[in-house]
């Protein structure tokens, strides 16, 4: 059968065979893991569960029940985000089929879309599929892995029409304060880029106030933001996002999300209604154990001598390993029974370096990181 | 959250951790947690440490037992007065007074059911404010000081992922 070119410009992914390996052995600790240890808050799994009693099993509108968009109209407010739930603001299978159908609606076949990397695997892939042509812009260990007015000049991202954005970072765990976020709106708007901006991580947020660069002036019309109950709300397999934006651009995702997925699931919708009414203490006792393990693990690293960038958000931590990431990771697996993730999977600058996640119980955690430190010393 | 407070959430969470492991979590160093940790036993905030105790687990019987004590006070006694007198027993694992239908709730903890309704039979009921007992007994635990007692969810998500 003949397969579609754009699918097959696409590579399978990096993680692929690290995954493969890591299921290969028996005791594998795993700090691989892009998701939550915790399960959903309890009140939203039982809002799932009623939901399936009361029968509530039908299509909702194709934006998402007015309920729970009105809801997240009112929950976006905490970073200065105004949206009206009628018309900027659509519900989506996680915020994964977000950017699907965002770079669908604003990519057209040839369009440059300015990656800035290292950044989650899904954006290059979600580029390509949408027939657009990925532009490659490397952060710096030395900025903090936030995205500078240079690199993107550098990078030739005045030549894009999109630019995907994601901070607080995976795999980095980077954030980008307002003012560094100014000088990529200044960007943004010299050179009439759409911005698409990932922001699934803003809840987990451990230094400063996450900001939204759609707050900015001269943005707000030209961004899309992303968000999802899947990282805060530990609710990952109940697949809900949403996206955030002006009328048109909203209009022109709907329009292919009621062609291909018609409504996010249901069940789904009630679980997140009742998170975001009734689970902001979880939310917060997650976030503070993240921080715990998160200020272990920098501990654990310096004591090592490992070079790590201390993360600000997400829950990863992205150590410098000093040579081949990619032999530094297979052989602390098949040594230490430790899966962690190379860096260079996550695109230009990730090379060299280790993704950690700490979204790992305390315990696990502590032993990993023993056996990381048996490794690095043998070596 | 204050240091404080958040030692004690920690100590909570696991009274085990050794003061290393407690100082990389807050990023506290060593001494301040220490000094943390001794305050709050000297205050009188941290009164003891121990391990929550799933005694099904255990093939020696245990029991336990909720008792709902109703009292009569008179000018020279008081609740204060009552409660001394019980909890001195070592057989008396918690003793609180509480709103409603009855006075103290008393938590009692024996090798059998015979060691504790002797007990509340022949030291509890016979002191003469006591006006009446009822005894419940724990017939399983499902959930303890915030820990459940099922079996252990394994980690069945993907090893490694995006």
């Amino acid at each position: 059968m003949r397969i579609a070119d754009r699918v097959e410009r696409v590579p399978p992914s990096g993680i692929r065979r690290f995954f493969e390996l890591a299921e290969e052995k028996e005791e594998v600790i795993s700090l691989g893991v892009g998701e939550p240890d915790f399960s959903a808050p309890w009140a939203a799994r039982t809002a799932a569960i009623d939901s399936l009693e009361r029968g509530r099993t039908s299509y909702t509108a194709n934006r998402g029940m007015r309920e729970l968009r009105t809801e997240i109209a009112d929950h976006v407010q905490r970073y200065d985000l105004d949206y009206d739930p009628d018309e900027e603001i659509l519900v989506t299978t996680g915020a994964s089929e977000a950017l699907d159908v965002a770079m669908r609606a604003f990519v057209d076949p040839g369009d440059r879309v300015a990656v800035h990397q290292p950044s989650y695997i899904s954006y290059v892939p979600g580029v390509v599929f949408a027939g657009g042509q990925p532009l490659a812009v490397p952060t710096r260990p030395e900025n903090d892995f936030a995205l500078t007015y240079e690199d993107l000049a550098n990078a030739g991202a005045g030549d894009a029409e999109a630019l995907m954005l994601c901070y607080p970072n995976n795999p980095t765990g980077a954030t980008m304060s307002r003012s560094e976020l100014e000088a990529v709106a200044e960007f943004a708007v010299e050179h009439d880029l759409t911005v698409l901006s990932d922001e699934i991580y803003a809840a987990l947020t451990y230094e400063g106030e996450h900001t939204s660069i759609a707050t900015l002036p001269g943005m707000r019309e030209r961004t899309v933001v992303f968000n999802g109950f899947s990282k805060a709300y530990a609710m990952t397999g109940l697949r809900l996002g949403y996206a955030l934006g002006p009328p048109e651009a909203i209009r022109a995702m709907n329009r292919i999300h009621q062609y291909s997925m018609l409504s996010a699931p249901t069940t789904a919708q009630y679980a997140a209604l009742e998170a975001l009414q009734s689970c902001g203490d979880e939310v917060v006792e997650m976030r503070d154990q993240y921080d715990r393990r998160r200020r272990f693990v920098l501990s654990r690293f310096d004591e090592m001598g490992l070079d790590c960038f201390e993360a600000r958000g997400a829950f990863y931590a992205f150590p410098h390993c000093g040579g081949d990431d990619e032999r530094f990771a297979e052989e602390l697996l098949r040594q230490e029974d430790v899966a962690v993730v190379p860096g260079s999977v996550f695109g230009v600058g990730g090379e060299g370096h280790l993704r950690i996640s700490y979204a790992t119980g305390l315990d696990e955690l502590r032993t990993a990181m023993n056996r990381i430190e048996r490794f690095v010393d043998g070596r | 959250m204050d240091d404080r407070r958040e030692i004690l959430e920690l100590l909570l969470s696991n009274a085990r951790e050794d003061t290393t492991d407690l100082a990389q979590q807050t990023g506290l160093d060593e001494a301040t947690v220490e000094e943390c940790i001794d305050s709050l036993e000297a205050d009188g905030v941290v009164r003891g440490y121990q391990a929550i105790v799933d005694w099904s687990r255990l093939d020696e019987e245990h029991v336990q037992a909720e008792i709902e004590l109703n009292v009569e006070l008179d000018r020279e006694t008081g609740y204060d007065d009552i409660s001394r007198r019980i909890a001195k027993f070592p057989q008396v694992a918690s003793l609180r007074l509480i709103s409603g239908d009855y006075d103290f709730a008393v938590s009692i903890e024996g090798d059998s059911m015979h060691d504790v309704s002797r007990f509340v039979a022949e030291q509890i009921a016979p002191i003469p404010e006591v006006t009446q007992t009822v005894t419940h007994f724990v017939m399983e635990t499902y959930k303890e000081r915030g820990v459940s007692f099922g079996e252990k969810d394994d980690d069945d998500r993907l090893s490694i992922s995006p």
